[in-house]
């Protein structure tokens, strides 16, 4: 059979099965920093300490197991609604084998020390050069697949997709200018405020493009595939898009509330935040109104639940998110364990959900199945997941806003009522309900790993017809 | 703060590109039909040829789609 009447299924199923191992490593390296806040013993000096593994969780869990979802799915899902193969086959092998060696690299040279020291662009200058190379293939890739589709029609999903690939390809850059003064340490190019207003410029878009507007692709399309039924209003799907991207990149001060950032520049940042909440409900909203009529599938259909949930949380954090960027609550919440709540109600409830459910739908077609070789297991993977979620976004919560009251807390002699030791001794309950909770979440990962093992081995890889290659 | 008058203009030329973007997507007949491409995916047949896992998995099975449902 010629190449040219297949779709290209090698590469997502190297990049679906991949999602599963960096899923688990990503989150065994969160369940260990969580550990270690509670027995600071487990710091292991000088390479398996908290500062070193800390970011190593970070990029982890969001380049490695969703950037390796991101490319699954977007390769997936471009080739299946635009009715073309992959523009590419080698290209597409070089984004594969080129992020799993950014993601090598980040797991040898973070436990080093080797960093640039920006939160989630730690990676050292010649590690930068490599993301640019994959991502510029991968940029190839998917608009050369665009372009020689035979639909007419360029679904939603795919213009997710396309503005998450060209906006992180222009944030990367823009970051990660930077002076190399030796192989393994730079400078970057702006100092100061600067510096700190071009990170969170980074910093917020990386999450409104990165972890948003790409799983927002997957969403619009894994949910209507998966429930059987067409999105509940498409014309809503093309108004969500573009709000969304026409909003997020001004929302990016309210990472630098209080700090040296002119005050009219934290307030636009809160205003465009308040903002977005229109948008990211539109959204949410129309995936889940999809399912209308068809509700009873819920109770039976456990890779729905994930997709569903995931759209919960995903709303919950898109509500939290704007309240959060209200000055006088970021004044409470800024720098305590709530914001960390709000990054794992987003990371663990929309990002790893929609995700989980995702793959779970997409690993038995890669590799010629009818379905997961357990529907049972992914129904308990499903509620191990969401109890650990809930105790983790909820104990933060707590912490959260007990650490806000106990530092702001005052004597009326204006002496502070406590210090700051008193505070973190106070965090240790909520720190290990974080930490069981994180277990189950992780326990989850393991269960799919074993579900996906019995699904996939010994079995052929699917080489699927294209179907106008079919007709013709 | 001389930092904003690069990433302000900087995201001022991507709303007018996005724009532009958008612009086209209308002339080019993107959205015209704002009903059709929901069912259109749902028609595209992805589930494997399949031989049924030793498990108690089955699931894809029932959510195929009439294929001439409601075009
Ligand atoms: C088993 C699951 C997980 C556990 C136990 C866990 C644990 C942790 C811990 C302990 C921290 C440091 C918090 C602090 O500094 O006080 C952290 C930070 C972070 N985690 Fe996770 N995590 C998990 C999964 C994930 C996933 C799946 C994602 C993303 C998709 C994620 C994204 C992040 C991010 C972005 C931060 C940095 C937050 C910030 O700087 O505000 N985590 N995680
Ligand atoms: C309308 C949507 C959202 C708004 C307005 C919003 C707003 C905020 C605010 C105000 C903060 C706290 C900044 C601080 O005090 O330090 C924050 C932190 C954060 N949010 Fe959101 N959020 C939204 C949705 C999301 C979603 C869906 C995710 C997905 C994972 C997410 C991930 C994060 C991360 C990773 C941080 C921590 C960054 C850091 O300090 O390292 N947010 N967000």
């Amino acid at each position: 059979m010629e190449a040219q009447s297949t779709y290209n299924y090698k590469v997502v199923r190297q990049f679906a099965i991949m999602t599963v191992v960096w899923g688990i490593v990503g989150m065994l390296v969160g369940v260990v920093i969580a550990a270690q806040l509670i027995w600071p013993n487990l710091n292991f000096e000088p390479w398996l300490t908290y500062g070193r593994l800390r970011p190593l969780h970070t990029n982890a869990v969001i380049f490695a197991f969703g950037g390796s979802a991101l490319f699954a799915s977007a390769y997936y899902i471009v080739q299946r609604t635009c009715h073309a193969r992959l523009f590419s086959d080698k290209l597409a092998a070089f984004t594969f084998w080129g992020w799993q060696l950014v993601i090598l690299a980040a797991a040898i040279t973070l436990p080093l020390g080797i960093t640039t020291g920006k939160e989630y662009a730690e990676l050292e200058w010649p590690i930068d050069i490599l993301i640019t190379l994959v991502w510029v293939a991968y940029a190839v890739v998917f608009f050369g697949t665009i372009l020689k589709r035979k639909t007419p029609h360029i679904y939603v999903a795919n213009w997710f997709f396309g503005a998450f690939i060209l906006a992180i390809a222009l944030l990367h850059i823009v970051n990660s200018a930077e002076l190399p003064v030796s192989l393994w340490k730079s400078y970057s190019a702006y100092a100061g405020v600067q510096d700190a207003m071009v990170e969170w410029w980074y910093g917020h878009n990386a999450v409104g493009f990165f972890l948003t507007a790409g799983f927002l692709g997957m969403m619009y399309y894994f949910v209507p595939k998966q429930a059987g039924r067409p999105v509940y209003s498409y014309r809503l799907s093309v108004v969500h898009f573009w709000a969304l991207i026409f909003t997020y990149m001004w929302a990016g001060p309210h990472h630098l509330e209080y700090t040296a950032l002119p005050d009219w520049a934290q307030s636009l940042g809160m205003v465009f935040s308040l903002i977005l909440l229109a948008p990211s409900w539109g959204g949410m909203i129309n995936g889940i109104m999809t399912l209308s009529g068809a509700w009873g599938k819920l109770r039976t259909d456990p890779i729905l639940k994930f997709l569903v949930t995931s759209l919960s949380f995903y709303g919950m954090s898109t509500f939290e998110g704007p309240m959060m960027s209200i000055k006088t609550v970021n004044a409470l919440s800024h720098y305590t364990e709530w914001v960390i709540g709000h990054v794992h109600s987003g990371a663990l409830g929309w990002v790893a959900m929609i995700t989980i459910g995702s793959m779970y739908y997409l690993i038995p077609r890669l590799f010629g199945r009818e379905s997961m070789y357990s529907v049972k297991l992914i129904t308990v993977h499903f509620w191990v997941a969401t109890i650990g979620v809930v105790l983790y976004i909820v104990a933060l919560w707590i912490a959260g806003v007990a650490e806000g009251l106990m530092w702001r807390a005052s004597n009326p002699d204006g002496t502070l009522v406590y210090s700051f030791a008193e505070v973190v001794k106070a965090m240790y309950p909520f720190y290990t309900i974080r930490l069981v909770g994180g277990l189950m979440f992780f326990g989850g990962m393991l269960i799919m790993a074993y579900n996906t093992w019995k699904t996939v081995a010994g079995q052929k890889p699917v080489e699927a017809l294209i179907p106008a290659a079919v007709h013709a | 703060m001389e930092i904003l008058y690069l990433l302000i203009p900087l995201s001022l030329v991507l709303v007018f590109l996005i724009a532009a973007v958008f612009w086209w997507a209308v002339k080019s007949g993107q959205f015209d039909d704002l009903e059709g491409p929901a069912y259109r995916i749902l028609m595209d047949d992805d589930s494997p040829v399949a031989s049924r896992p030793e498990g108690d998995g089955k699931g894809a099975v029932e959510q195929k789609v009439d294929l001439d449902q409601g075009i």
